[in-house]
């Protein structure tokens, strides 16, 4: 037995279960996406058979697995959605929107067995068992369709018959039972790129027909090549076929004649096997082709967190070979190699920082996954609410980290849903308007520097800001007789228990749990503003950082104490004297280029002790210049210490009980720091302005 | 010396499980190769000599039984063994899998130990050449 081959029986259960989730996963993800072109098509009477069978396959595909890995749930219900599937594919049964919610509802649920069995639960067998005997009803209640055979008398050889499985030999019979003309192409490759040359082939054909079956054959003495027979139904004739794929070499068209034997081949181009093929190199090709055989890899996303705390280890390590090598300069007859350690070390901080950018790149995901997901629920909650609203994608291939994107999915989905149900007006309500009585939706992602904004736009009916003014003086949250300020109005629908006390309707349905999606986007560090105007719809923006990992921060010093500020919220630092700093509205602010800045002090919203009186500088303080935009703040500090890369430690749910603190991060030598979270500092500040306050 | 298996599957988690029942089977040693469809056990044939050939039967673009009918008609690969995996339901499939002369067939779910018989059995037929 070879030695990799030794794995203890229980590790393979953990790892198996695991490999079960992810592969099901990505199996219900494809069928979701087939299902949705499989309702286009259906929409204007076209299905297409290559999208229902490969939902079928799905399908099938996870009663395999699933029914291996003892999940009797997973691979019932699958069987019965495949049992469904089959007879559609197989034109027993017509497709429905009945049919169509049992399969969507069907796969829901198996989505969530699925997600259950990812978390380690019990597979919840119930849920199963309820779906299955719906989808039984359903199939009870379609009448069979007959499905004899009409193909008996088509020309085509015995042996070819034999190799054809149950659902390609339905699909030969729909194509003769139709009428639609059939042909036999004969392809000759090398073997060595016989995969590249016949999927070029496929490509081609499925433009403009339905390829049946493809067998593969050899000729004796031509080891070197592979023949496939390729059976395609083609309702546009002979020309389009050969316009398709005849102008190759090695590929030869001859049409099957309903009833009779085959006849001569058409007049195409290289009739027969080519026989000027040139011929592959042997090595280089073999190689090559071997390479192609898995080119992805599926990487557990802890294990790439404990390599990238392990690159922060070696980040702190480098950072003491620095410090000795500052010691030894200062040392007599040393400061030689004192350089050459500099030297040295710079090189070594050249190759962590390429290695995490390596890592990070690794653990980077398109938000297609989620996009798509997305999209999916609000087709959902359409066909459910009998709503008409199109939802537009763009940006869908911007990257971010992993986590960020899986801590995302909750909040979109909340802000989504609020349009759906409050934000589009109903359609007689919007051709009133004079809007399109079809609603829109967009989803919108784009990088910003080391930053990724995401945008989830409504055409609806926008927030009604009025009333917002009206709630917060019933709330008494503000004074009366002060207007209130645009940031002010937006900061009050984010405020806890600000809406929810108050009728959805009467504030177009906005603000519903608008608390907790900030609360969920503020603990992947992000920011989320908005901006609606009445009867013209409402805008989202959600400002992330790529990546939560790893992230260079200023190390500042604030009464004694260091905290870290991440780089990419910083604007600029400022040196100020102490009487630069002036007083509005009981507010410390600075004045910067014609605008004035407003500063915070940690010490007191930390109720640190004061710090002690400025001397050796001076009365000099720093000012480190957050946020964005429009909304900035300075943090004043008594001194600013250096950069460095840290990795984050989430605080968990200590960061929600202390405020404008994001998480902590390990300086080496057993020192913690406490890294700022700028987003709600910001809100601390404009909280703290006098005009809102929180009841 | 060991023994080639080919399999040929398009699910990750099944080859997987497939080779780690195979690679916990006590006397035996098993060098197994993985094709995740028809193309790549196509690409795979000329260039290893197998004992033994695992293969589903509903994959995309080439299926088992087109693959099974490539096999049997090039007398290159007609004598390797071949093992047929077919999903419980698709009986009319392994029929056709056995009538173009496939050795032996296994219906998912099947036991590590099912799979482990079948697989001594069919190699003891091969000749010495294992």
């Amino acid at each position: 037995m070879s030695k990799e081959k030794e794995k203890k029986p229980q590790a393979r259960g953990t790892r198996a279960r695991q490999e079960f989730v992810s592969e099901a996963e990505e199996v219900i993800e494809k069928i979701f996406q087939n299902l949705i072109v499989l309702e286009d098509g259906a929409k204007s009477r076209e299905i297409n058979p290559d999208t229902l069978n490969e939902i079928f396959r799905g399908a099938h595909s996870l009663k395999g697995i699933a029914g291996m890995f003892g999940l009797e749930g997973v691979s019932q219900l699958s069987h019965s959605l495949e049992d469904l599937l089959d007879r559609l594919r197989m034109g027993k049964v017509e497709l429905s929107p009945e049919l169509l919610e049992h399969l969507y509802q069907g796969m829901n649920t198996l989505k969530t067995l699925v997600d259950g069995i990812g978390k380690g639960q019990e597979e919840d067998k119930l849920a199963a068992e309820k779906m299955v005997a719906r989808i039984n009803q359903l199939l009870r209640s379609q009448s069979q369709a007959s499905a004899a055979s009409p193909f008996s008398s088509v020309g085509l050889d015995p042996n070819l018959f034999k190799s054809l499985t149950e659902y390609e030999e339905h699909r030969l019979a729909e194509n003769v039972r139709k009428g639609v003309p059939l042909f036999r192409i004969h392809t000759v490759f090398p073997i060595t790129t016989f995969d590249q040359d016949l999927t070029a082939v496929n490509q081609d054909l499925k433009k403009v027909g339905e390829i049946i079956t493809t067998l593969p054959s050899s000729q004796p003495g031509r080891e070197d090549e592979i023949v496939f027979d390729l059976i395609v139904g083609c309702q546009k004739g002979v020309e389009s076929i050969l316009a398709a794929a005849g102008d190759r070499a090695g590929v030869t068209v001859e049409p099957i004649p309903a009833g009779g034997k085959t006849e001569a081949p058409a007049p195409g181009p290289a009739p027969g096997p080519a026989p000027e093929e040139p011929k592959p190199r042997e090595g280089e090709g073999a190689e090559e082709s071997l390479k192609s055989v898995s080119q992805t890899v599926r990487v557990d996303i802890s294990k790439l967190d404990r390599i990238i705390a392990i690159v922060g280890e070696l980040v702190l390590s480098q950072a003491e070979i620095q410090r000795l090598a500052e010691h030894l300069r200062g040392q007599k007859g040393l400061e030689e190699l004192a350089r050459e350690l500099f030297r040295a070390n710079r090189l070594l901080e050249r190759k962590v920082s390429e290695l995490q950018q390596g890592i990070m790149e690794a653990r980077m995901v398109p938000l297609r996954q989620l996009f798509d997901r997305l999209a999916r629920v609000v087709r959902q909650i359409c066909r459910q609410a009998h709503k008409e609203v199109d939802l537009e994608i763009f940006g869908a291939d911007t990257e971010l980290d992993k986590l960020i994107v899986e801590e995302l999915g909750d909040p979109l989905m909340h802000i989504i849903r609020n349009s759906l149900d409050h934000g589009i007006e109903s359609p007689e309500e919007r051709e009133k308007a004079g809007k399109n009585p079809r609603g829109r939706i967009t989803l919108n992602a784009f990088s910003v520097g080391s930053h990724v904004v995401v945008e989830v736009e409504d055409d609806g009916r926008g927030i009604n800001w009025k009333r917002v003014k009206e709630k917060a003086h019933e709330l008494k949250l503000l004074e009366p007789g002060i207007e209130l300020s645009p940031e002010d109005a937006t900061s009050l629908l984010f405020l806890p228990g600000f809406s929810t006390s108050t009728k959805v309707t009467s504030l177009s349905g906005r603000g519903v749990g608008l608390d907790v999606v900030k609360r969920n986007i503020t603990r992947i560090s992000g920011m989320i503003e908005l901006e609606s105007e009445a009867g013209m719809g409402t805008l989202f923006q959600i400002t992330l950082p790529i990546t939560l990992a790893i992230i260079r921060v200023l190390l500042v010093e604030i009464s004694g104490r260091i905290y870290a500020i991440p780089l990419t919220s910083i604007q600029e630092n400022l040196a100020i004297l102490q009487n630069e700093i002036r007083t509005v509205e009981g507010k410390e602010v600075i004045p910067l280029r014609d605008k004035t800045l407003p500063l915070i002090r940690l010490e007191r919203l930390f109720r640190l002790p004061a710090p002690a009186a400025p001397s050796e500088n001076g009365n000099r303080l720093y000012v480190v210049v957050v946020g964005l935009a429009e909304r900035r703040i300075g943090i004043l500090a008594g001194n600013l210490v250096g950069q460095q890369d840290v990795v984050i430690k989430p605080l968990g749910k200590l960061a929600e009980i202390v405020p404008g603190i994001a998480g902590a991060a390990d300086l080496g030598s057993h020192k913690t720091i406490l890294i700022l979270d700028v987003g709600a500092l910001i809100e601390e500040s404009t909280r703290a302005s006098g005009t809102v306050g929180i009841k | 010396m060991a023994k080639n298996i080919l399999i040929v599957e398009d699910s990750a988690a099944m080859r997987s499980m497939i080779d780690s029942i195979l690679g916990e089977t006590v006397g035996e040693e098993f060098l197994i190769t993985e094709a995740q469809n028809g193309f790549e056990a196509l690409k795979l044939l000329p260039r290893i000599q197998f004992d033994l050939i695992l293969t589903d039967i509903n994959m995309p673009d080439i299926n088992g039984l087109e693959l099974l009918t490539f096999l049997k008609s090039n007398p290159r690969y007609r004598d390797i063994p071949t093992l047929v995996i077919t999903t419980e339901g698709k009986e009319e499939d392994r029929r056709r899998g056995l009538a173009l002369g496939a050795d032996e067939y296994l219906i998912k779910p099947f036991t590590p130990e099912s799979l482990i018989a079948s697989i001594k059995r069919l190699l003891g037929k091969t000749g010495p050449k294992g």
